[in-house]
């Protein structure tokens, strides 16, 4: 009994010192930064994404593209408990700063994964995401992700830089249902045109890749490839209070 | 005759009866739907008190389902006789309220019957909307005819047998309703809505706290069969399948008014936040989307008829053990490490100081000292609030909240206890230990809800 406090206080003590390395200075402050410790103690400081892979990101994604996953949460589009509790009872306004928030921090991003998947694998994820299966109907995921993935203005997000394990549970949850976009749901219509070794190869070769120095979102989608279907994707609109400023 | 055959007959006599008693005490008072109406057609201003009505009992907020239209219903209430779906309230007329006239919507409130006769499930809290007067009900009635029409049909009810049968109903309507009153005849309880002695503003204020803000509903504790114990109105209950507990807003320990002023009050309803509480939970909810749209009038009148009940001075709980050497010792480590940054190493909290005066100082994050909230007997939200953590509502006054982490993936039950029976017991607090089962059953329950 008394062992186990030992190892629980030393545990605690380790955990202190991650926390104190994660945490902002402990002085209060009226911001918006202090706002926003409830998402940070999950999502990492700066919204850099918890180290177990679960928590996703959040610096520096798109503003439209949080703002939209912040409503998904709110209106049953998306499915967790702990998410859909702590945004329920917080204006649509109030959320859109959350997400401006978190689009506008400049953090570093981890280094690329170790993928162990086979040559192959890693060769059918590259030409899905750089060129799609005309065939089938899949369009390339640069198409609208960005040539270099790292996300389009202002609701696409970028592709690199997430766990394989992340980018697998968001496509497969696409599949069954459980996460949806306003529609018309574009990324829904995609993933159902793609296998279960389709869904791996792509996220095994998008989480091997490193993010490029400028990882910033670009300002469009670039041009269409000849031939290529344009795909169309719903949003949502902004705030009544904020609609028409910048 | 033989004797078997008069029993018989003497038991079905006695069966008769009593059916028909039953459905007399049912029938009692009953609304005439086939009454003529007057003609008068709905006009903007009714529309425009039927919405604020609307807002003061908040009844968006159960007949809307996650994402989908406002008013169409299809939320799920859940009771502990299995869940009920809430119906369309817009003027669609297949599934909504397109064919129904202000006759049956006032019986619908008045007497818990729906328009082809159905008797409806008090989880509608009828009981209380039975004070609602006939005009109130007729704007509330225009402002719903106004809406956009949503086709949602209705959804079959998840109750249990027998909670499912009509006959169920009929019984406890007969234990727990009767309709122009709810609970004690007392000078002060609810059915002293028309009170002559009393001043308009506390009439006001008894109106909108027992009749359509409901308040009972969750602030007054249920029995096994879900009827509310009228002896103890607004003395705190337990929400059922939730897992929070309503407070008493009749009890100095709890979140009774009598010792603010009416201004504190007014200001946690409107934006959610006070000076020495805020809201959560699904309070939060109420605040969100009834009353921070409230008149200041109407919120100062709910405010002088709460601050009027006679309060529950019992004492507060007694402590029946202390915690051991080691768990203080825990408690106060996890504190330190999670809770104090915000919360204060004194537990006073933090505020802002963008209000002057001694009223002012919106709260950023809640003292814990001294806080009622902490304190008083029912831990379960405080288990809540750690568990899954959270944020008051934005309201106009209050638009940018500060939140609180969750910490059900960092703490387990034992921490929670340790850390929960610390803040209990220090900077003067006073009240009894968390146990780490009181928090396993609060995380247990809502496991499968995530």
């Amino acid at each position: 009994m008394l062992c186990s406090f030992f190892i629980r206080s030393l545990a605690m003590l380790a955990l202190t010192g991650i926390a104190a390395a994660q945490t902002p200075p402990s002085v209060f402050r009226d911001d918006i930064a202090q706002r926003v410790q409830a998402c940070t103690a999950c999502h990492g400081s700066q919204g850099r994404a918890a180290a177990d892979g679960y928590y996703p990101r959040l610096a520096g994604k798109p503003a439209g593209y949080l703002y939209n996953q912040l409503l998904g949460f709110k209106a049953g589009r998306r499915h967790y408990g702990l998410m859909t509790q702590l945004v329920d009872p917080l204006s649509d306004a109030y959320l859109l700063e959350i997400a401006q928030y978190f689009s506008q921090i400049e953090a570093p991003y981890p280094a690329a994964q170790r993928s162990t998947a086979s040559t192959d694998v890693l060769a059918r994820g590259r030409v899905l995401v750089m060129q799609g299966d005309r065939a089938r109907n899949v369009p390339a995921c640069v198409q609208c992700h960005g040539q270099a993935m790292t996300g389009v203005l202002p609701a696409i997000p970028g592709l690199l830089g997430l766990p394989r394990d992340y980018v697998n549970a968001q496509l497969g949850a696409w599949r069954t249902g459980q996460r949806r976009a306003q529609a018309p749901d574009c990324m829904k219509a995609v993933v159902a045109r793609l296998s279960d070794a389709d869904i791996f190869a792509a996220s095994s070769w998008l989480s091997a890749q490193a993010v490029p120095t400028d990882a910033h979102p670009v300002a469009q989608r670039p041009a269409l490839a000849p031939g290529a279907l344009a795909v169309e994707c719903g949003t949502a609109a902004l705030p009544v209070a904020t609609r028409g400023q910048p | 005759m033989n004797a078997i055959t008069k029993s018989a007959l003497l038991a079905a006599l006695f069966i008769t009866g009593a059916a028909a008693a039953l459905w007399a005490v049912n029938v009692r008072g009953e609304v005439d739907v086939n009454a003529p109406l007057s003609d008068s057609p709905s006009t903007p201003a009714l529309i425009e008190r039927g919405a604020y009505l609307a807002r003061a009992g908040n009844c968006m907020g159960c007949h809307s389902a996650r994402g989908g239209q406002q008013y169409a219903g299809g939320r799920a209430i859940d009771t502990p006789f299995g869940a009920v779906y809430t119906p369309n309230l817009t003027p669609d007329n297949a599934t909504g309220l397109g064919a129904w006239n202000a006759s049956h919507f006032y019986r619908a409130l008045h007497n818990g019957r729906s328009r082809d006769g159905h008797l409806l499930n008090p989880v509608f809290p009828y009981t209380n909307y039975t004070l609602v007067t006939r005009e109130d009900s007729d704007a509330l009635f225009a402002f719903l005819k106004s809406l956009p029409a949503a086709s949602s049909p209705p959804l079959p009810n998840g109750l249990r047998f027998p909670y499912n049968l009509q006959a169920s109903l009929a019984v406890w309507r007969a234990l727990y309703f009767s309709p122009g009153k709810s609970g004690p005849d007392t000078s002060t309880g609810p059915a002293a809505v028309m009170q002559p002695q009393q001043t308009a503003q506390w009439r006001r204020g008894a109106y909108l706290v027992n009749g359509v803000g409901h308040c009972s509903a969750c602030h007054t504790a249920r029995n096994a069969l879900g009827g509310e114990d009228v002896s103890n109105n607004l003395g705190g209950g337990l929400i059922a399948v939730q897992n929070w507990y309503a407070p008493s807003l009749v009890s100095p320990h709890e979140a009774g008014t009598a010792a603010w002023t009416t201004e504190e009050t007014v200001r946690l309803l409107k934006t959610g936040v006070a000076r020495e509480a805020s809201i959560g939970g699904p309070m939060a909810e109420v605040v969100q989307g009834g009353t921070q749209y409230l008149t200041d009038q109407d919120l100062s009148a709910m405010a002088v008829y709460l601050k009027s009940l006679p309060q529950d001075n019992r004492p507060s709980q007694k402590i029946a053990a202390l915690p051991s050497a080691t768990i203080t010792t825990q408690g106060a480590l996890l504190y330190e490490q999670h809770c104090a940054q915000c919360h204060g190493v004194d537990g006073k909290g933090q505020r802002l100081a963008d209000i002057a005066g001694p009223a002012g100082g919106t709260m950023a994050y809640p003292a814990l000292a001294g806080n009622r909230a902490v304190t008083m007997p029912q831990t379960a939200n405080l288990v809540q609030v750690v568990l899954n953590g959270g944020y008051p509502a934005s309201t106009a006054g209050n638009p940018r909240p500060f939140g609180m982490p969750p910490f059900v993936l960092l703490l387990s039950d034992d921490d929670i206890a340790a850390v929960l029976t610390h803040i209990r017991s220090a900077w003067g607090n006073q009240a009894a230990l968390v146990s780490p089962l009181d928090v396993n059953r609060i995380r247990a329950k809502q496991a499968d809800g995530f």
